[in-house]
């Protein structure tokens, strides 16, 4: 064990830090907080909706069932901290503000994407949200953010960077560098590992000596924690926890989510069959994290059914619109192909070697 | 103007642009406390402190990766490699962050980087030391790609690298580090990318090259002066982007060209020139372009070995007579 481990050791034990474990959060940030899970989980449906008719293409990874760990999370941040990820990250792209349309046209593959069409659905980018991608190779995104914290500490800032990833990333060296470097420098990085059992169709215990993952941090001398990820406030616990140290000691955390997707790893995968039963899958779904905050806001009163419908009604009628949007948005045109190749694409002699600047 | 080493020019632009532009930061291996590997970085740690020259663990693809992340948010890091035979262990960084990020935002986040340390062959450093690794470098939109032959090259153009608001690797010659050579004394003295430079004025064959080939290069249109034959060398400085046109006007110069680099033949630079001359240029050409590369094998440690690997004055002069058919 970390000997700086935090007393959020296992998921299972957790605490409440109040009587009924909202922390004290006033109705509005409830409400905000049920809105983005809705949000992200009717957007995800619509997505898959619009790829089984061809209206999206390529890679496509649902996060449906998982919503809890980033609604959770983002509840923690402020508007200018860093969120990088990697390529599961739609609703993490919607709730660090990009507009529904925004995500729903890069999708379509549209110049009104949030990256002009040319990033699709792995490569979302928001520069005004501080969301920083969107990244396709399983832990590449971690040693970027330690950019980001370095760049924090580099200007003397308070801001902090969280940086998600698959539990499957863990295995990589990118993940080891990126932690040692972090440890070493103190940098005010959070490293949310959601480990939702599976890299595409490979059990993390087939595929890691060590079954807990936050024991990994003790390599690092780093504080570390095992979250619910499927309980958007002791997600929200315990990533503030971790936010708060960031920002006073400037101490990186690494954070385990315990969650489960409910659909296969891609548009390409079926649900269960392979690796999983439908019974394992059933089961989880019986801790459906929106359904479970939904009956624990509800039990103390602070929502009514009558509040729940309208927040699903405008969360349709926000889907609906973004995939209309999406839709009638116009193509990247030609002479897209070229733009933002080089920022400084004014040079001296041929940048190109297709022709395009033959003189 | 003085004259310095080509590893003093290097340090004479790290320390200029650094006191020019505070989100200017060095971070490698050895960089700090030990003054580099090559001791590139002399003295800056004392004079810029270590939040701006940092030493890190043996981390290539961590602290390449953190170099990008900090490239996005508006630092300009410069990350050194004590090889770029160690870069390979970064290369995901470089090639699938660092050279993509701009597109793949469409323009939201650019990565003002520079990757830079020695590349190519020094002396019985056996296979995994001894690599020209430029055309690798080069075939991926989104980098740029310069390497100096001259302490005034590494100076000017290490500083324009800097200033690029795009990723750089800057690749420095191992075997050139002790070289001596006039670098102009003005602080705005910079080399722009993509400016060739003609190292030798000739009028029979044009030598092509980059890197520390010229010197070799040199060394041979010396002897072949003594045979009545005029080499021209064209020092191409910049491989992306490329300063065709000064290749072109060379080639309408002497009609017969070769291309020489110290890189391995199959899809070389070399390969990528001779297209574009012939495209470019066919009819202006007397003899089909020929090429000197390194031997088509890892590199050997046996000195007898290693000095058949690579390319030599010999082959080069012998490429030369080919052209001329002489």
């Amino acid at each position: 064990m970390a000997k700086s481990k935090t007393a959020l050791q296992n998921a299972e034990e957790k605490p409440s830090s109040d009587s009924n474990g909202l922390d004290g959060l006033d109705k509005a940030k409830l409400h905000t907080m049920l809105y983005q899970m809705l949000l992200g989980r009717r957007f995800e449906e619509k997505t898959a909706e619009a790829y089984a008719i061809g209206k999206i293409g390529g890679f496509c990874h649902l996060y449906i069932g998982q919503e809890a760990v980033t609604i959770g999370a983002f509840a923690a941040l402020r508007p200018d901290d860093y969120v990088i990820s990697a390529y599961r990250e739609h609703v993490q792209a919607l709730s660090k503000g990009v507009t529904p349309r925004a995500v729903m046209a890069e999708l379509f593959g549209k110049a009104d994407g949030c990256s002009g069409g040319k990033g699709g659905s792995m490569h979302l980018y928001s520069k005004e949200h501080n969301f920083m991608g969107g990244w396709g190779i399983v832990g590449g995104q971690i040693p970027l953010a330690t950019g980001f914290g370095w760049a924090i500490k580099y200007r003397g800032e308070d801001r902090v960077c969280l940086c998600f990833m698959g539990e499957a990333a863990v295995n990589q060296g990118a993940f080891h560098e990126s932690l040692n470097m972090a440890a070493l420098w103190k940098l005010p990085v959070i490293f949310i590992v959601e480990n939702n059992r599976f890299g595409m169709g490979t059990a993390w215990e087939r595929a890691s000596s060590l079954y807990d993952i936050s024991q990994k941090a003790s390599a690092y001398d780093m504080p570390s924690a095992v979250a619910d990820g499927m309980d958007v406030m002791h997600m929200r616990s315990v990533v503030a926890e971790a936010v708060e140290r960031a920002r006073t000691e400037k101490t990186p955390t690494l954070i385990e989510a315990r969650c489960y997707r409910f659909m296969g790893h891609s548009m390409s995968d079926p649900v269960h069959g392979v690796y999983r039963t439908k019974e394992e899958v059933e089961q989880h779904k019986e801790k459906d994290p929106i359904r479970r905050f939904i009956d624990q806001i509800k039990e103390v009163g602070l929502l009514t059914e009558e509040e729940l419908q309208e927040v699903d009604a405008r969360v349709h009628r926000e889907v609906d619109d973004a995939a209309e949007f999406a839709d009638a948005a116009p193509e990247p045109g030609p002479e897209a192909l070229y733009r933002n190749v080089y920022a400084s694409g004014d040079v001296n002699g041929r940048l190109y070697f297709d022709g395009r600047d033959r003189t | 103007m003085a004259i310095i080493t080509y590893r003093e020019a290097l340090n004479q632009a790290l320390a200029e642009e650094m006191e020019r532009d505070e989100n200017v930061f060095l971070m490698g291996e050895e960089v700090g406390l030990y003054n580099g590997a090559y001791k590139v970085s002399k003295g800056l740690l004392d004079r810029f402190g270590e939040l701006r020259i940092v030493d890190t663990p043996i981390t290539e693809l961590g602290f390449a990766g953190l170099g990008v992340g900090a490239a996005m948010v508006g630092l300009r890091p410069v990350i050194e490699f004590m090889t770029h035979n160690f870069a390979m262990l970064a290369w995901d960084q470089v090639f699938n962050s660092a050279a993509k990020v701009y597109y793949m935002s469409e323009g939201q986040f650019n990565c003002p980087i520079v990757f830079r340390g020695p590349s190519g062959a020094a002396i019985q450093l056996s296979a995994q030391h001894s690599q020209a690794l430029e055309s690798t470098y080069s075939h991926f939109p989104g980098l740029k790609v310069c390497i100096p032959s001259t302490p005034a090259d590494a100076k000017g153009l290490l500083k324009a690298a800097i200033r690029d608001n795009d990723p750089v690797v800057f690749l420095e010659g191992e075997m050139l580090y002790a070289m001596k050579g006039e670098v102009p004394d003005e602080p705005d003295f910079i080399v722009p990318l993509g400016v060739a430079d003609v190292k030798r004025e000739g009028t029979d064959v044009s030598i092509i090259t980059h890197g520390k080939m010229v010197h070799t290069c040199l060394q041979a249109a010396a002897k072949m002066e003594k045979d009545g034959i005029s080499a021209e060398i064209v020092d191409l400085r910049s491989l992306r982007p490329l300063d065709m046109e000064a290749i072109l006007r060379s080639v309408h110069k002497t009609n017969r060209v070769i291309y020489a680099e110290e890189g391995w033949p199959y899809v070389g630079i070399g390969a990528q020139i001779v297209d574009m001359i012939q495209s470019e240029a066919f009819d202006m050409l007397d003899a089909p372009v020929g090429r000197v590369t390194q031997a088509d094998v890892p590199m050997p440690y046996a000195k007898q070995l290693e000095k058949l690997a690579k390319p030599s004055v010999e082959r080069i002069i012998a490429a030369c007579d080919a052209v001329l058919y002489r």
